[in-house]
């Protein structure tokens, strides 16, 4: 309005250095430097968490069944007294483990299929967007349950009850996740296309490989890392949204969907049972957004759909 | 009589993250009756943002009025809340932006846009409301004003919507104009036809005009009086002739030469001068003069205090150590 | 407008098809003969199998089988659900109005909440409102659905015993008491998915918001002194709702999602519980209808809110 421009503040201070710049700005979105603690906290219990708390996910003890918290069971126990807290531990293992996985799996697809569509002018990019689109439009839910309904016996049968559908939930979830990356990376690709850096490493014969990995890759980092974490929320939440259903993982494995699933018909005399399976995906996935948030903050991205 | 509006001490201030930006920073400006008042500067010099205050159109927060006056029709607008601010906006007060292609909501028709103004401030009815739309719409002499009325912006050019503009800003006959940049980004035949309208409205209408500029053969053209803007202090004051045959303040000296000529023959041309550097940030501005470090007659007073706006002819105002220092220099020698 | 809408109609007919491609690829792709457990199915009469695979084509090269496939569905002719032994259309056109009622009322109360909230809080940035809604916003939607539905249940039905939190068809009451049965059994389910979808559409609503509210026609408007609730509503909202109007169209996948599992948490009889039912019950022909009739309801949301898009920027509908 008045032309109230500023240079950058940090340009003058002198030294310079950008990631000093990012952890500045994340440091500033409090909510985002918490939720990183305490998502790391998470990380930790579930990883080192069974050296600690070496208690079996399985023994059956009907007798101390539906207990609420106490000291020999923090967490309270199942109807089959099963101690909640060490299935949870298990079942947090899976649901990071499944997030993460299927992140790279949507981002690996995004960035692939955004960069050949940014870089290609012809066809190939119009239909790799017209593709996007559509992918954008299409139920995931009942096409998430539907691809598992058709190939779980299948791969059942190659990989084991368990990492069958590990790979099944992956590979689906990622595989419906990657197009705001795509969109994102696309978007990248078209303005950086242009500019003057990558006009000189053309001229001076940089093969399209070389401008890609080199030039342009590094400068879509930062969209693609916020929505990467994003993804990574909402991967947990599908797969828990699976298990809640009932067709998740198989009915042994305790994935914090899968507690919710049993636990959801007890809620009358064992409200524990939910609450703290709950609770932890809940804080997970906030905490995830939150640092995304805190990401976005930090990187500047706008934002792209 | 009266001054019309007179801005006293003016000071606007924006809170940014690395400080307090002063935009405006003790401006004075009075415009009288049915006058034409240039403001010149550069973008950033803060003649925008002194325009903006008088009616709170800045955004605040981030910005805020921190000190003067603004006195309209012997009234101190400042203590003014938006609510009676409202009373004055369009109906005492119009305002004409610098870009016509974003000023203009777009999914109204320019009809509504007009219209709402008068329905807002006059008592009609809105058939009332649409006759003196349309008798504006020919008034700024747009053809077929009673089709187009029912138009949106996006089928206007560029030029069209600066007169869609003007007409809204006349609609209810304010006493005073405030045009901010109005032919900026319009081209350069479009200009001259947008100044020509805006001086035929002033002669129709008797109100004065307050315009922002940064072009000084705008300045030439339409001016009576002149206020040079600089850092957002008031360098130079004076009437168009006085400015143009006299210029004392460095910074006005050069924004006149930095004025293409085309009246001179080839030997009697000089190169273009422009001004070196850039208009200074104004957060923790530093003592002095502001205009020093691009001066080509800096000496040391002029980083150690600061020069105030004086009176050095009749009409004529201006801020700078020179005039001291020559003024000194004359008196030695008459001693 | 008219032009516009038919030009948006035929825009989405290639979406649909291409939807149902991906659906048949995915049927085709499957391994083993989706019809294989037809065979061990002691209620499926051998010949009624015959006719299916007749009907299907299932010999046939691919691109037919589409055709046929295709062919089948556009003519309504969706198949026979053996598990509830009636036609699927007529099994699904049982379902969807529940569905459709809880996800209509839910996208209303999302509304509600989010334009007022969202606008509010856009108009006082960093405000101590404005904080507490992101907050919230931010909250809402990291909170998944069939926790929320827990929740409320151990909340409302549960520990204050407020609500019924099975949803039922035979309501045992008439008139006036039905109405209001009907309205209570629906309060949990609607809230959980309309609190789930006002989380992320306030957030769109205040962002767009703020994109617009610092324009420069908003500053035209307000030197007209128009007044700050004029300004907002007639200038700002007007102009900010053109982009949340594709934003929640796009969320429209994910609120089917949020559907079928309120369903499945409150047991309402739509089509969500059927799809989770169907694959339950291994009952293929419903399994692939449902998900079929959701892509179809993506795809007309995405319509409708393509013709409201149209209606609130004149510069689209008008070119």
């Amino acid at each position: 309005m008045a032309g109230l421009t500023l240079a950058s503040p940090s340009a003058e201070r002198g030294v310079y250095s950008p990631w000093r710049e990012t952890w500045r700005r994340f440091s500033r979105h409090k909510l985002a430097v918490v939720s990183a603690f305490l998502l790391l906290i998470l990380i930790l219990a579930v990883v080192i968490g069974p050296f600690i708390w070496r208690v079996s996910i399985n023994d059956i003890d009907i007798v101390a069944g539906m207990q609420g918290p106490s000291l020999a069971h923090p967490f309270g126990t199942d109807d089959l007294g099963q101690d909640i807290l060490a299935r949870m531990i298990y079942g947090g293992r899976i649901s990071l483990a499944v997030g993460l996985a299927a992140m790279l799996v949507s981002v690996f697809i995004g960035t692939l299929v955004g960069a050949l569509a940014g870089m290609s002018r012809g066809a190939l990019g119009h239909g790799l967007m017209w593709l996007t689109d559509l992918f954008l439009s299409l139920p995931q839910l009942p096409l998430l349950l539907l691809l598992i309904y058709l190939f779980r016996d299948g791969l059942k049968q190659v990989f084991g009850p368990e990492g069958g559908i590990f790979i099944l939930i992956v590979l689906v979830i990622g595989g419906l996740r990657w197009m705001p990356v795509a969109r994102l990376v696309r978007a990248q690709f078209l303005s950086i296309r242009e500019k003057e850096f990558v006009e000189a490493a053309r001229a001076l014969g940089a093969s399209p490989v070389r401008q890609v990995v080199k030039h342009i890759l590094p400068n879509a980092l930062g969209p693609v890392i916020i929505a990467g974490t994003i993804d990574v929320a909402a991967a947990i939440i599908a797969e828990s949204t699976l298990s809640f259903l009932g067709l998740g993982f198989p009915p042994d494995t305790p994935t914090w969907g899968r507690l919710l699933y049993d636990a959801k018909d007890f809620l009358d005399i064992g409200p524990h049972w939910a609450l703290f399976p709950g609770g932890a995906i809940f804080i997970t996935v906030v905490a995830i957004n939150f640092i995304g948030d805190g990401l976005r903050d930090a990187l500047d991205a706008r934002r792209v759909i | 009589m009266a001054p019309l509006l007179e801005i006293k001490g003016l000071k606007t201030h924006f809170s940014t993250d690395d400080g307090i930006l002063q935009a405006v920073d003790g401006v004075d400006i009075t415009i009288n009756r049915g006058e034409t008042l240039c403001v010149v500067g550069e973008s950033g010099c803060g003649k925008t943002v002194t325009a903006m205050s008088i009616l709170k159109l800045i955004a605040m927060p981030p910005g805020r009025i921190a000190a003067g006056e603004i006195i309209f029709e012997g009234r101190d607008l400042v203590p003014l809340t938006s609510n009676q601010l409202d009373e004055i906006r369009a109906k005492e007060i119009g305002f004409i932006f610098q870009e016509p292609m974003t000023s203009l909501n777009p999914v109204l028709t320019v009809g509504e846009q007009i219209a709402e103004s008068l329905r807002r401030h006059e008592n009609v009815t809105r058939k009332q409301a649409l006759e003196r739309t349309i008798e504006m719409l020919k008034l700024v002499q747009i053809p077929n004003a009673e089709g187009r009325v029912h138009n949106y912006p996006h089928q206007f050019s560029g030029g069209m919507r600066q007169r869609v503009m003007i007409a809204m800003a006349l609609a209810c006959k304010p006493k005073l104009i405030i045009a901010d940049e109005p032919t900026t980004a319009l081209d350069v035949t479009i200009q001259a036809q947008i100044l020509d309208l805006l001086q035929d409205m002033k002669e129709r209408f008797g109100m004065a005009v307050m315009l922002i500029t940064h072009a000084m053969g705008v300045v030439a053209e339409t001016a009576q009086r002149v206020v040079v803007m600089y850092a957002g202090k008031v360098v130079e004051e004076a009437d168009v002739d006085a400015l143009f045959a006299d210029p004392r303040h460095p910074y006005t000296q050069g924004l006149i030469r930095s004025i293409p000529r085309i009246d001179l023959d080839s030997e009697h041309k000089t190169r273009l001068e422009a001004i070196g550097g850039s208009v200074p940030i104004l957060i923790n501005p530093p003592v002095g003069c502001r205009f020093a470090p691009r001066c080509k007659f800096a000496m040391d007073v002029c980083t150690e205090k600061e020069p105030l706006l004086r009176q050095i002819a009749p009409g004529h105002r201006m801020a700078c150590h020179l005039g001291d220092v020559q003024l000194g220099d004359a008196a030695g020698a008459l001693a | 407008m008219s032009q516009y809408v038919l030009r948006r109609l035929m825009i989405a007919i290639p979406s649909l098809l291409g939807i149902s491609l991906v659906l048949f690829v995915v049927l085709a792709l499957a391994p083993g003969d989706p019809f294989s457990e037809l065979a061990t199915n002691p209620n499926v009469p051998p010949e009624v199998q015959q006719a299916l695979r007749a009907r299907f084509g299932l010999d046939d090269p691919i691109y037919l089988r589409y055709l046929h496939w295709l062919n089948a569905m556009l003519h309504g002719d969706w198949g026979f659900s053996f598990v509830s032994r009636m036609n699927v259309d007529t099994l699904i056109l049982q379902r969807l109005p529940a569905t459709l009622y809880v996800i209509g009322s839910a996208q209303i109360l999302a509304l509600l909440i989010a334009i007022p909230v969202g606008v509010y809080a856009a108009t006082k940035p960093y405000s101590l409102f404005d904080q507490i809604a992101n907050t919230l916003a931010f909250v809402g939607f990291s909170l998944p659905t069939f926790f929320t539905g827990i929740l409320f249940i151990l909340i409302f039905s549960v520990t204050l015993d407020w609500l019924p939190f099975v949803y039922t068809t035979d309501i045992k009451a008439t008139g006036i008491h039905y109405v209001l049965e009907m309205i209570r059994q629906a309060i949990m389910p609607v809230a959980v998915l309309g609190l789930f979808q006002a989380a992320s559409m306030t957030r769109f609503v205040r962002s767009a918001m703020l994109d617009v509210i610092r324009l420069d026609y908003v500053t035209t408007a307000r030197a007209k002194g128009l007044g700050q609730a004029n300004v907002i509503v007639k200038h700002v909202m007007r102009n900010a709702m053109i982009p949340v109007v594709t934003l929640i169209a796009l969320q429209m996948p994910a609120v089917f999602g949020g559907a079928i599992v309120t369903e499945q948490i409150f047991r309402i009889p739509g089509i969500g519980s059927l799809l989770i039912s169907s694959i339950l019950s291994n009952d293929t022909p419903v399994v692939m209808a449902v998900t079929f009739v959701f892509a179809c309801l993506v795809v007309l949301f995405n319509l409708i809110a393509d013709v409201l898009y149209g209606w609130l920027d004149p510069r689209i509908s008008l070119r």
